[in-house]
């Protein structure tokens, strides 16, 4: 028996549910934004990675629904709902969106830290989810760990350290 | 084109792609720091975005990641990451000042721009000889410099792709100096990221179908 719990990984533009004792964890979101949902009273957790704003932005037909944040909010709603969580319990923390190189160049896509942070907000805010704590923009990338136990979010950075939100 | 045509052939293509490019470029190193560089025969991938990171050493590896965009008759973007530490050596190589250190909290401004010109060069050749080679129009953007974990910079690289993709096919060739042990994660890359679309130029200006 493993007390310590295991780390369930959620890659890039995916999602994934954990349970205490496990934690969640993504690794390296630069532009991307990674949102962690979770009801005070319950253990059982979803992260989403999300990597840009809106699918419809999307040219292709089959997406992957993890990978933006608007489809990638409403999915990870629906998974916790069928653990038993109800939407109006959940609560967000949130992080990542940075600007991860400086162009003098004002292309839209190069905004995409900003952009994917304003549409996650937009999201949780229809599903009346409210931000109780986030870290986003400035021009660092992040791992960011989850622990449904402490409902803490553990954030490391390279240039500035690390904090729990 | 993307997602089902590629054959051997038009991987043999972009491996060329790869072996020109990144010759150009590690001839270019040697130049600069005085030593011997060792090439590594380039691999052409179709991966996912986060095998992509693997390649790279894995998304929490701590790089100094070189990016730019290229525009002109091939568009995409282009990559060039070193382990922070190889990094380091280079710098203190090139403006010979061994305290040099990316991982201190004031990065000193004439290594940062030493590394910014290291990355204009590297990338500079590399898309001349393929300009060359192909007789295509290729214009990179002025490289832009981050030192932060490998994930959280090659993702901004696929942002454009991702729109339409959950793969990247990926032109992958790996330098590494001759006299250090060769770890085989310590290792630095050249990454050309072509957009989708570009293959199609890619392949006809080079006559393949």
């Amino acid at each position: 028996m493993n007390v310590q719990g295991q780390i369930v990984k959620v890659g890039i533009a995916d999602m994934n549910i954990a349970k205490a004792p496990d934690k969640i964890r993504t690794s390296g979101l630069g532009s991307c934004v990674g949102v962690v949902l979770y009801d005070e009273r319950s253990t059982t957790v979803g992260m989403v990675h999300v990597m840009l704003p809106d699918s419809s932005l999307g040219r292709a037909g089959a997406i992957n629904i993890a990978k933006f944040a608007d489809t990638g909010i409403p999915a990870m709603v629906e998974q916790l709902k069928l653990e038993g969580i109800q939407p109006y319990k959940l609560k967000a923390k949130i992080a990542g969106g940075a600007q991860m190189f400086q162009f003098s160049s004002v292309r839209d896509t190069l905004r995409i830290g900003p952009r994917n942070v304003e549409a996650v907000k937009e999201y949780l805010k229809k599903y009346s989810i409210p931000i109780i704590a986030e870290d986003t923009g400035g021009n660092s990338g992040r791992t960011i760990e989850f622990d449904p136990s402490t409902k803490l979010l553990n954030i490391r950075t390279v240039n500035q350290g690390v904090r729990n939100i | 084109m993307y997602d089902n045509k590629i054959t051997s052939m038009h991987l043999d293509v972009l491996k060329e792609i790869g072996n020109i490019g990144a010759a150009h470029a590690a001839t270019a190193l040697s130049t600069l720091l005085n030593k011997k560089i060792d090439m590594k025969v380039p691999k052409v991938e179709m991966v996912s975005f986060d095998d992509m990171m693997d390649l790279a050493g894995g998304p929490e590896r701590v790089v100094a990641g070189i990016y730019l965009r290229i525009e002109g008759d091939v568009t995409g973007s282009m990559f060039f990451v070193l382990p922070v530490e190889q990094a380091n050596r280079f710098i203190r190589r090139l403006i010979q000042d061994e305290t040099f250190d990316f991982q201190t909290g004031e990065v000193s401004e004439i290594g940062v721009s030493a590394m910014q010109e290291l990355g204009n060069i590297l990338s500079g050749s590399y898309l001349s000889a393929l300009s060359d080679f192909t007789s295509l129009k290729i214009y990179p953007t002025v490289p832009a410099l981050s030192v932060d974990m490998v994930g959280a910079i090659i993702s901004f690289g696929l942002v454009e792709l991702s729109h339409i993709s959950d793969y990247v096919i990926v032109i992958d060739t790996a330098i590494n100096e001759e006299d250090v042990p060769n770890e085989e994660s310590v290792k630095g890359h050249f990454f050309l990221l072509p957009d989708p679309e570009s293959f199609d130029a890619i392949f006809k200006a080079l006559g393949v179908n």
